[in-house]
């Protein structure tokens, strides 16, 4: 079997989130809890019917064992990998192979934490995990990651291609603009390209709003195999293909700072699709800080290499823009709870729906989703969805 | 051949800079240059990695700022050096402010007491 016959097999049926923003008194397990039952009900069916389960937590190795025990399932096939963010994407080709093996019939991916407001919180876990997985060559340096890892990125793009902080700062305007038509997003306040230029410095050549939000959130969605989700609740939102890159786990490991693994997911992912940058009509890219989107951008081939900068000038991302980007308002205005991945699928989920009121991008038949993991660029997972129209 | 009680890679690798050495690691199959230090090369799988002494020179590669507040010790570099060997790692340039390290500048190693423990930090070359 080749990831072209898995194309369209597969469907998106069921999404749900919760405890976006901040989620007081709760815990990771609990906001998980309530997205995984609102996507299960989106797509009409019942917690007892999730008989595959994928999903990962930062602070804890075994996460899949919390999850079937805090729901009351027995799964017939896991996946537990964690690559950072983009495994909320990446989940999606095991559950595609499991599904059209037969091995189950519906497959729950799901996410939750509360790191904004946990009392134990990001110092104290970040803290814990450099003693857990310590990394030897770096550590004594002290890089602020992850983003120093991301900031050395931008300085050698910047360097290389002549890319400047102002279009780094268009990127962060286009999501918030998005997030200012989005009920649901964290930050909504008017933001101005002067604004994050003139913000506060936290690593060269990012100011605060360069750097994606530290918010609570949990997010779930339902997979089936698509003879089953015809007969569902919701209209079917069909996986075309998905695709997984890993290349290092450090920004010292990474061999060109200006290239990123969406360069290899992309290309096997468009190649299964049968479709390709042009063909799309809505883009969700991990943006976990403003260069990720310019990254994205030209390792999927929407712009040429060293093209993002000027492509994302004027508000062309934006709301009204040439390509519709991160409509949820992304990582940088929406949410983002440590791993953002599961919410940049359902925004795609919920775009090609049609169920996104004023940020609603008219008659989007196509997505792509770029999620992205590690402290930097470390992994990238990349999928192509479509309505059963477009198939 | 190198026995538990040398240490690994990284043990050794700690152990000389400790003694003030940088080594790096260069493979006997293929003749590449390795770093951080392994016990299996990442270019070709071989297992017979020797130490070498660098030449200690290398470029700028990234660089960034990290903010920090002046109470808690001020900003302070961090880059990416492309030591001459063709290898890279992450460091700091030291002797001239953050905000003056710049990518493509040349500098030179040197080990540095940390907390007790060697480490690589890098100076920039006197221009000629
Ligand atoms: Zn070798």
């Amino acid at each position: 079997m080749s990831l072209r016959d898995l194309r369209g097999r597969t469907a998106i049926v069921g999404v749900g989130t919760a405890g976006c923003g901040e989620a007081h008194g709760m815990s990771d397990l609990e906001i998980l809890s309530q997205a995984a039952k609102a996507a299960v009900e989106d797509a009409g069916l019942a917690m007892k019917d999730m008989d595959g389960l994928c999903t990962a937590n930062l602070n804890s190795a075994m996460w899949p064992l919390n999850v079937v025990e805090c729901l009351g399932i027995r799964p017939k096939f896991v996946d537990g990998t964690n690559i950072g963010g983009a495994a909320f994407v990446a989940h999606q080709l095991p559950a595609m192979l499991a599904l059209n093996a037969g091995l189950c019939d519906a497959v729950l991916v799901c996410y939750g934490s509360t790191q904004r407001t946990a009392t134990f919180g990001r110092k104290e876990r970040t803290a814990a995990r450099n003693i857990l997985d310590p990394n030897p060559f770096e550590g004594p340096y002290q890089p602020f990651n992850p983003p120093s890892s991301y900031a050395l990125i931008a300085a050698r793009h910047m360097y290389q291609y002549g890319t400047t902080r102002r279009h780094l700062a268009e990127v962060a305007v286009a999501a918030r603009k998005w997030a200012q038509l989005n009920p649901e997003a964290f930050s909504r306040d008017p933001l101005d390209i002067d604004t994050v230029l003139k913000a506060r410095m936290i690593s060269d050549p990012f100011s605060a709003y360069d750097c994606c939000l530290v918010t609570d959130g949990a997010a779930a969605y339902v997979m089936t195999r698509a003879d089953r989700a015809k007969d569902l609740k919701k209209k079917p939102v069909h996986i075309l293909s998905n695709a997984t890159a890993a290349w290092h786990r450090s920004v010292s490991g990474m061999r060109d700072l200006t290239v990123t693994p969406s360069k290899e997911s992309g290309e096997r992912a468009f190649a299964a699709a049968g479709l390709g940058p042009k063909d799309i009509d809505v883009v969700q890219i991990y943006d976990a800080f403003s260069i990720n989107t310019i990254l994205a951008l030209e390792d999927l081939g929407f712009c040429g290499k060293g093209e993002g900068g000027p492509f994302v000038e004027n508000g062309a991302i934006a709301p009204g823009g040439k390509l519709p980007v991160n409509t949820n308002g992304g990582g940088l205005s929406c949410v983002h709870p440590n791993m953002y991945g599961a919410f940049a699928t359902i925004e795609a989920v919920r775009q090609l729906r049609g169920e996104c009121g004023e940020r609603q991008v008219k008659g989007a038949k196509t997505a792509v989703v770029n999620g992205n993991g590690g402290t930097a660029a470390s992994s990238q997972s990349t999928s192509v969805l479509a309505t059963a129209g477009a198939l | 051949m190198q026995t538990n009680e040398q240490g690994g890679a990284e043990a050794r690798y700690q152990a000389a800079l400790n003694e003030g050495r940088f080594s790096i690691q260069r493979c006997n199959d293929c003749h590449k240059h390795v770093f951080y230090p392994r016990v299996v090369c990442p270019h070709c799988g071989g297992a017979s990695l020797a130490w070498v002494e660098p030449k200690g020179t290398g470029t700028v590669y990234s660089t960034t700022t990290v903010r920090r507040k002046p109470e808690a010790g001020g900003d302070y570099d961090v880059s990416l050096i492309d030591l001459d060997e063709g290898v890279r790692m992450m460091s700091r340039v030291e002797g001239v402010p953050p905000a003056e390290v710049k990518i493509g500048m040349r500098v030179r190693a040197k080990v540095v007491d940390n907390k007790g423990a060697g480490l690589v930090v890098f100076a920039a070359e006197e221009a000629k």
